[in-house]
């Protein structure tokens, strides 16, 4: 084992890069997505017909594809459409659409919204209709019943499940770097490139995923421990995706 | 320019093809060992002896927190030399070059023990208690009682989340292509560069994708009928 690398302020330029990117694009993404997601979910429930039509087909097509297929996809397939356009390359936005890390963050918000947006869906059918019209007797408007009672309501039943999705969210992370973008993978790659060690700098990438994930989940379990009404539930402390662990649905 | 996409769409269809077999081979025999590994984990969490139990949990912990194309090509670099250093061992020269079709399925096997792991050990645990006393009472051998009452009786807990998983590892053999594995992916990356059609050729991959996980969804939910049988019914969940 051969770690003497690491004391080459190059290669640490590299390893911080990457995981600066690394955290800003599960900020991004977990932020925008779980944006998507209440309007997805929303959609489908409430949506006119052919609205809920197009969330369903979406959330179907976005769980039923590998998450790099749709990172080529959108990096590679629209991103060399829109390479085509005429005038798009002296236009302000250009530098946005040429940058990996726009696509990166695409895709996930994207994958985020589709997966949570399910979760979500679930979660708001099992706050019971009877919370919704007592907050209608009220006075409240429709709005507010939302955004006070029956978005919070909802959250409440699966947080658990939604703090699993980001965990999975930062797990997927290192799939960016076949775009070329510096995350923590990509730096690991390159040192390994460059002091033709196969094993050491993967390792330590390993050993940072591990740490992350385990203080990402320390920290969501303070999350859902302060969430206003949390039952202190028991969960297993990593995720596995799908319905399976979604304890939304009564 | 539409045109020439086509013709190339048409030119890949039989690559493509056979990608997507290949895909579905590797995802077969990928989770049938990864049923074997999460079934000897599940035993071994679940036994008595704490070194055992140790041991699993570590596997099972460390493969679920670590990204799974870390994993993969982690494992892949890894398992080649280890098998290098053992041939050296055996006093036998020369390097091992690992069949990519053998890399491809243990890496995705090994990683996917460790989620069925907990996916198996969660529905033995389900399991009422008083059915395996009963079965005790009876005077069942470990085994018979294991592979009489266990196996059946888990199954209908089991197999919502080995559904779960079936799903997810036929999207993670994707990743596979990042070792330079020529599977469905790794074929439809050649197939987007040679024709420059990135756009058709990565929505015809999701596409693929689509009609594989869809068709698996399906088939699950009537296997989940079939092991359900002689249970009371049941609403959907």
């Amino acid at each position: 084992m051969d770690f003497s690398w690491l004391a080459d302020p190059f290669y640490q330029e590299y390893l911080l890069e990457g995981f600066v990117n690394t955290l800003w694009l599960v900020a991004v993404s977990a932020v925008g997505g779980l944006i998507l997601a209440v309007a997805v979910a929303m959609a489908r429930l409430k949506g006119p017909r052919p609205l809920a039509w197009f969330a369903h087909g979406f959330t179907t097509v976005m769980r039923g594809t590998p998450l790099l297929v749709q990172l080529f996809f959108f990096y590679y397939g629209v991103g060399r459409l829109l390479e085509g356009i005429p005038g798009i390359q002296d236009s302000l936005i250009w530098p946005i659409l040429r940058d990996p890390f726009f696509y990166g963050a695409l895709t996930f918000i994207l994958s985020v919204g589709a997966y949570s947006g399910e979760v979500l869906r679930g979660a708001l059918l099992s706050v019971p209709p009877g919370e919704r019209e007592a907050g209608r007797a009220f006075g409240m408007s429709p709005f507010q019943v939302f955004f006070r009672l029956w978005l919070p309501r909802a959250v409440q039943l699966c947080l658990p499940t939604l703090t699993g999705e980001m965990i999975l969210l930062l797990k997927s992370v290192p799939l960016v770097s076949t775009i070329a973008l510096m995350d923590l993978l990509q730096a690991a790659n390159i040192i390994r490139d460059e002091t033709f060690l196969v094993y050491e700098p993967l390792m330590l990438i390993a050993g940072i995923y591990l740490a992350m994930t385990l203080v990402l989940t320390v920290v969501l379990r303070q999350v859902e421990r302060h969430f206003p009404g949390m039952q202190p539930t028991r969960h297993r402390w990593l995720p596995i995706r799908g319905k399976e662990q979604a304890p939304c649905k009564n | 320019m539409n045109t020439v996409s086509q013709e190339g769409l048409l030119d890949w269809a039989g690559p493509i093809l056979q990608g997507a077999l290949t895909t579905l081979e590797i995802a077969v025999l990928a989770y049938a060992i990864g049923l074997v590994l999460g079934l000897i984990g599940a035993s071994a969490r679940l036994s008595p002896w704490a070194p055992l139990r140790g041991l699993a949990t570590a596997y099972s912990t460390a493969v679920r927190a670590v990204p799974e194309l870390l994993l993969i090509i982690l494992l892949y670099y890894a398992g080649s030399q280890a098998l290098t250093a053992l041939i050296h061992a055996m006093g036998l020269p020369g390097q091992v070059a690992i069949n990519g079709f053998v890399t491809a399925v243990g890496v995705l096997a090994f990683v996917q023990g460790a989620y069925m792991t907990e996916v198996l050990r969660g529905a033995i645990l389900a399991i009422p208690k008083g059915q395996l006393e009963a079965a005790d009472a009876f005077g069942f051998s470990t085994w018979a009682r294991f592979h009489r009452i266990v196996i059946p009786a888990m199954l209908p807990n089991a197999l919502p989340g080995m559904s779960n998983l079936w799903l997810i590892l036929i999207k993670d053999t994707a990743l596979i292509s990042v070792i330079g594995f020529s599977e469905l992916f790794f074929t439809i990356q050649q197939a987007a560069a040679s024709t420059r059609a990135h756009f058709l050729f990565y929505a015809a991959a999701g596409a693929i994708y689509l009609l594989m996980t869809l068709t698996s969804t399906a088939l699950f939910a009537r296997l989940e009928r079939y092991v359900r049988r002689g249970q009371p019914a049941q609403e959907e969940a």
